[in-house]
């Protein structure tokens, strides 16, 4: 049985159609990425999988027990708000200062338990945030574009560390993202998403896709059609900084 | 036992203290000092109706500060910015309660002691209901710290962890009201917001953590109660401006104490 599924999912906001007519099912242990312009809806999909927004047609399954770690696109602390990190990652439920330990050694940055959450920089940020996901042992990780705001080496690492977590834990893995050139290829599977599904399947499969053209193609333009290029090339390679600086270096 | 009018107004101002201080750091966080100040002034409008229907102040001012708390509720981010919305119906709330009261000519009312507290006036009967509100209000926010907390940080956050924000947001409106409703009497409708919002800022200076943050709040809402009453015997001020006067000189100077400290360890 799928860990969670979307059957015939619709969503409005006053009126507004914001997402229609999707099937979607995750698996234990996939890596799913959910790809789509601005606007198109993907934060919405994801915040109906989760429960937060009810939806207004069709209906959202979660398998019995199934835990989600959920890691949020932004998160904002109110300045007036003393927050150190250990007792961010002890909400809602306490956890022992060994547990809190070990899951921030895991992420890579063992120092900050006792840090305020506004000192951290945007790299340690994200890094607590995935933390707190992990404590629940999740089935599925949530992660809605937790990139945004990080460098380019940033967001290489920090997707590196979620791959190896996976693999770890075995958990499956439904993250929004713009960060196409990273994600799509250790993606079991990508869904396109601007309303509807637009067009879904294997990396390959979906980059070739018309419609992913259509979505796509003129907007990061030349930059990622070169990116892909030399990406197809050395598919089998670990090449994580020659590809970020090659790719800067056609972005900018 | 409790004869003494001092000894039943310091422990009605410490019983609100206990239950202002962690609130108020939820009024903070959340950034709803203006929504407290709609709710609260909104108690005058409670007062008009529970004398016109004879009714106890404390449930008339409590039920109105609930609607009222429900109505901003609802009107929030519709058409108009949360801040017009909060600021029209604050002061219209006022403007009604005070003009309802006018239409009371059989009852000589004191207005001021409903405006600005009348604390010195505190009877045992008065006290037994605020200690037992302020206890409740204290009991709810324990029971439901870490949710309420997670809720206040992202919702979004509070849902994948099972937690409901509408349910936490519905906790602090109750306790809002109930909070309206009790101290009324201490500092009077136009100053509860201060009561609320002045002890979690002053320290939020020195808290290293929500917790202690809370406890800060409840101390130093205890400290200008104390304090506010001392100058109103002394000098026979105002009790209840007195006891804000006294929040806003410890807000002062945790301010200057926390950003000295802050130079010296060179952040």
């Amino acid at each position: 049985m799928s860990l969670i599924s979307a059957v015939g999912l619709g969503v409005s906001y006053g009126g507004r159609k914001v997402l229609f007519d999707i099937d979607f099912q995750l698996e234990r242990g996939e890596i799913v990425t959910i790809v789509g312009p601005n606007g198109s809806g993907k934060t919405t999909f994801l915040r109906a999988l989760l429960g937060v927004v009810a939806p207004s047609r069709g209906r959202v399954t979660r398998a019995k027990g199934v835990s989600v770690g959920y890691v949020p696109q932004r998160l904002h602390i109110d300045p007036g708000l003393p927050l150190p990190v250990s007792r961010f990652l002890s909400l809602p439920k306490r956890r022992s200062t060994s547990e809190i330990a070990t899951v921030l050694e895991r992420v890579g940055v063992p120092d900050v338990a006792r840090q305020n959450m506004a000192t951290l920089s945007g790299g340690q940020f994200q890094r607590v945030l995935l933390a707190r996901a992990l404590l629940v042992k999740p089935d599925i990780l949530m992660l809605d574009e937790p990139t945004a705001g990080l460098d380019q080496p940033g967001v290489a690492s920090f997707y590196r560390l979620i791959d190896e977590v996976r693999r770890e834990i075995g958990c499956a893995v439904l993250s929004v993202s713009h960060d196409l050139h990273v994600v799509m290829s250790a993606s079991d599977r990508v869904i396109c998403i601007n309303g509807h599904v637009c067009c879904e399947g294997a990396p390959h499969v979906v980059r070739a896709a018309p419609e992913y053209r259509a979505l796509f193609g003129l907007g990061t333009g030349g930059a990622l059609a070169l990116y892909q290029h030399s990406h197809d090339h050395e598919h089998d390679h670990d090449h994580n900084h020659d590809h970020e600086e090659d790719h800067a270096h056609h972005a900018g | 036992m409790l004869d003494d009018f001092m000894l039943r107004a310091t422990l009605a101002g410490l019983a609100v203290a206990l239950a202002t201080g962690p609130l108020g750091c939820f009024v903070v966080w959340r950034r709803m000092a203006y929504f407290g100040d709609a709710t609260a002034h909104a108690a005058i409008l409670g007062v008009a109706l529970a004398l016109g229907f004879q009714i106890s102040i404390f449930i008339g001012t409590m039920v109105v500060a609930l609607v009222m708390a429900m109505i901003v509720s609802v009107l929030a981010g519709r058409g108009w910015a949360m801040d017009t919305t909060l600021g029209v119906l604050a002061h219209s709330a006022l403007a009604f309660g005070l003009v309802a009261v006018s239409f009371l000519p059989a009852v000589r009312v004191d207005l001021s002691a409903y405006l600005f507290g009348d604390i010195l006036a505190v009877s045992r009967f008065d006290l037994a209901v605020i200690a037992t509100g302020s206890f409740l209000v204290l009991g709810l926010i324990l029971w439901r710290w870490a949710a309420l907390l997670t809720a206040t940080l992202n919702e979004d956050l509070a849902h994948a962890s099972g937690i409901n924000p509408g349910h936490e947001r519905l906790v602090l409106t109750l306790a809002l009201a109930v909070v309206v409703a009790v101290a009324l009497k201490i500092v009077g409708a136009l100053l509860i917001a201060a009561l609320l919002i002045i002890p979690a800022a002053a320290a939020r200076n020195f808290a290293r953590s929500p917790e202690s943050m809370a406890l800060g709040a409840i101390i130093i809402g205890g400290l200008s109660v104390w304090g506010g009453l001392q100058l109103s015997l002394l000098q026979d001020t105002p009790s209840g401006p007195s006891i804000v006067v006294f929040a806003a000189m410890i807000f002062l100077v945790t301010t200057i104490a926390g950003t000295v400290l802050q130079k010296r360890s060179g952040r």
